[in-house]
């Protein structure tokens, strides 16, 4: 069953026909996802094709929901621009918007997710009212469900079907983990890169709790870096509600303070976001410390066989 | 991005907001003639670095005369000032700014930044201002006032009232605070700063309001579209290197240890300087080629890490959609341009991984090849360890 997205999935691509999206949209064509169009303002009209299928591409969201009943959808848009396009998936009623786009100014993104409140998730919906919207990143690998459904920018071919969860902030670091489950002959059930933005649509606590209610996911490798406190945050709330095998790793045990490491939100400040803060935390929590990101996969099977 | 306190101060003034005059100098005829520009009888003299601290380090200066401003002025500009900031290398001084001195009664703490867990922009403000907010934090917490600001509406009347009657003060100075706060809000969303600090904002004996000292920092991916304050940025402040790796798009952050990385993705950049630390080795660097790297910045990269006396390079690849091959192309090319005489360990994964692993075989290059994370690791802190022994003996 996996969470959030499975073979009835309908996507359409945002900027299809840039570089990026058209070579990600035959990508997930060819992976199996159920790609029903794609939208770039000024192309409408036109056919994407490739490997014997052809989708229509649409000048605005309102239309391509109208015409194929899509319920998610990427977006491949330039930075100056994505917030806008998150903005318009959610006024077309799509359900889960996934951003792969790095580098969207924060002032952007604090307006997007303003005006996504006005458009509450599905859970938290009430009936009668119009499908909720979920916002997966910004700067972020996407979300994938393997043998079902690829949305964004991961190697499908990494992949295995099977039963642990795997929720991070960092993209690489997602496949070195997906690596080592399938490398051990261990299938994922679905794989969600929440983003390295200091300000994101899901996190840590969101997949979690997708995660504990879905009865297709035995175990989660959790992912998460320096900066910010979405790793305490989780912690406190792993403790009261989250009952499945968990390991965790914390990228930037090294980071000097300070700096930037990459993605926007990696910076320890005034003191306030280290590793050692959120290792602390979530060691409290019960959550099993993979002490290398070599032992990623290998710390959650320790844990799971602590608990048989 | 960070800008000198006198470009800070000019990107306010533009906004409305009080700062003192003030003139920037780079040399000592440029400081004489600032001082005829400014009325006197009393002169501030301040070191100009891209760092916090400068009063306790002896960066700030007060002149009563001309002549001690011309004297500071010499002694200042080309001295290197070591602050609680800088760290113990500290940072050389080639601009100053000279401005007139300010009546002070009082001073207050000011700042503004984006709130990731809100997502909406705070305010803090406390009356021990001129002091270290983070002291004050620790020792104080309740004369820290903080408000939520939601950036649908921006800063409210009643925020500003609720400010101006913690900090306490005249009717006056209330109208005045409503007044700075209001612009001071409009000029940070304005100009899509990340943090903005005034320590201290003095009241005058007349209740005026006046930044004295300003500390601005810009979201990187918002300067497309300021295109003025881009121009601000003082490549001098930043490491030679990481300027370098800007030019190529290159994510690079100089460290002190001695293994260069070679790494694609953030979260895995960073997962490899504590995998290096971890088997007991020092990272010199975080470097994240990013998902496109062709062998141009991949070259790029690796002249970098050599420029920076590395004693062993260790290259770390995820290959998702970026293919193993085209690294592997990219090293090759890199190794025999740069005629590389520094052991090179290659960790590959994913796409086309033993099309790679071919290519580094049949270079003829001496890579030495990694199965795991954990091995590439281990063989790169042996490579480090070896160079440097040799190097001694």
């Amino acid at each position: 069953m996996a969470i959030w997205v499975d073979k009835n999935t309908k996507l359409i691509v945002q900027g299809i026909t840039g570089s990026a999206g058209t070579f990600h949209a035959q990508q997930m064509i060819d992976y199996g996802t159920n790609l029903v169009g794609g939208v770039t303002p000024g192309k409408g009209g036109q056919t994407f094709a490739h490997n014997g299928k052809g989708v229509p591409v649409f000048d605005t969201m309102a239309e391509a929901v109208a015409a194929t009943g899509a319920n998610a959808s990427v977006i491949y848009v330039p930075p100056a621009f994505a917030a806008d396009s998150i903005m318009e998936a959610a006024a077309a009623g799509i359900a889960l918007v996934v951003t792969i786009t790095e580098g969207i100014p924060v002032m952007d993104m604090m307006r997007a997710k303003i005006f996504l409140k006005d458009f509450p998730t599905a859970e938290g919906s009430h009936p009668g009212l119009r499908a909720g919207t979920r916002l997966i990143g910004p700067n972020c690998p996407g979300i994938i469900t393997p043998g079902a459904c690829k949305i964004g920018i991961m190697p499908g071919h990494i992949h295995k079907e099977g039963r642990i969860g795997v929720v991070s902030r960092s993209g690489t670091l997602t496949y070195e983990a997906v690596g080592q489950l399938t490398a051990l002959g261990i299938g994922q059930s679905t794989c969600v890169g929440i983003g390295g933005d200091p300000i994101n649509g899901t996190n840590f606590i969101d997949v979690l709790a997708a995660f504990q209610a879905d009865p297709d996911t035995d175990g989660v490798i959790m992912i998460g870096e320096i900066g910010g406190q979405a790793e305490e945050d989780a912690a406190t709330w792993i403790r009261a509600h989250f009952t499945k095998p968990l390991a965790a790793f914390i990228a930037g045990q090294t980071a000097p303070p300070g700096k930037r490491m990459g993605h926007a939100g990696a910076i320890i400040s005034g003191g306030k976001g280290t590793a050692a803060a959120k290792i602390a935390a979530l060691t409290e929590a019960g959550v099993a410390i993979c002490p290398s990101p070599a032992e990623l996969a290998k710390t959650l099977v320790a844990r799971m066989q602590q608990r048989v | 991005m960070n800008v000198h306190e006198y470009q800070a101060k000019q990107l306010l003034r533009e906004h409305g907001i009080p700062v003192p005059n003030g003139v920037p100098v780079f040399n000592v005829d440029d400081a004489r003639r600032a001082c005829d520009a400014l009325p006197g009888p009393i002169w501030v003299v301040k070191a100009q670095i891209h760092a916090g601290g400068r009063g306790k380090g002896g960066g700030v200066k007060l002149a009563r005369s001309k002549a001690e401003v011309e004297e500071l002025a010499k002694k200042m500009l080309g001295m290197t000032l070591v602050t609680e900031q800088t760290g113990p290398a500290g940072k050389l001084v080639n601009r100053l700014y000279i401005e007139e001195g300010v009546d002070i009664r009082r001073e207050i703490y000011l700042a503004m930044l984006v709130d990731r867990v809100s997502s909406g922009i705070t305010l803090m403000v406390s009356s021990e201002g001129g002091v270290n907010i983070e002291e004050t934090a620790h020792d104080h917490p309740e004369k820290i006032i903080r408000i939520a600001v939601n950036p649908s509406v921006g800063l409210q009347a009643f925020q500003v009232r609720e400010v101006a009657k913690k900090l306490g003060g005249s009717a006056v100075f209330a109208r005045n605070l409503a007044d700075f706060l209001g612009k001071f809000y409009k000029a940070f969303v304005a100009m899509d700063c990340s943090m903005a600090e005034i320590n201290p904002l003095v009241v005058t004996g007349d209740d005026r309001i006046i930044a004295l000292d300003a500390k601005l920092n810009f979201d990187g991916n918002a300067l497309y579209r300021h295109p003025t304050i881009q121009a601000l940025r003082d490549i001098t402040e930043e490491a030679p290197s990481e300027v370098q790796a800007s030019k190529f798009d290159l994510s690079y952050v100089k460290l002190d240890g001695d293994i260069g990385c070679l790494v694609n993705g953030a979260g895995l950049a960073m997962a490899t300087m504590d995998i290096l630390n971890y088997a007991g080795g020092h990272p010199a660097n975080f470097l994240d080629v990013g998902g496109s790297a062709t062998t141009e910045r991949v070259t790029e990269a690796f002249k970098i890490l050599v420029a920076d006396q590395v004693k062993a390079i260790f290259v770390n690849i995820f290959g998702g959609i970026m293919k193993c091959d085209t690294i592997a192309n990219g090293i090759v090319t890199a190794a025999r341009t740069l005629d590389l005489s520094i052991p090179i360990v290659v960790r590959m994964e994913g796409t086309n991984v033993e099309l790679g692993k071919k290519i580094l075989a049949e270079s003829g290059l001496a890579i030495m090849a990694a199965d795991t994370m954990a091995d590439g690791a281990v063989k790169a802190v042996a490579a480090a360890a070896q160079a440097a022994t040799a190097t001694k003996s």
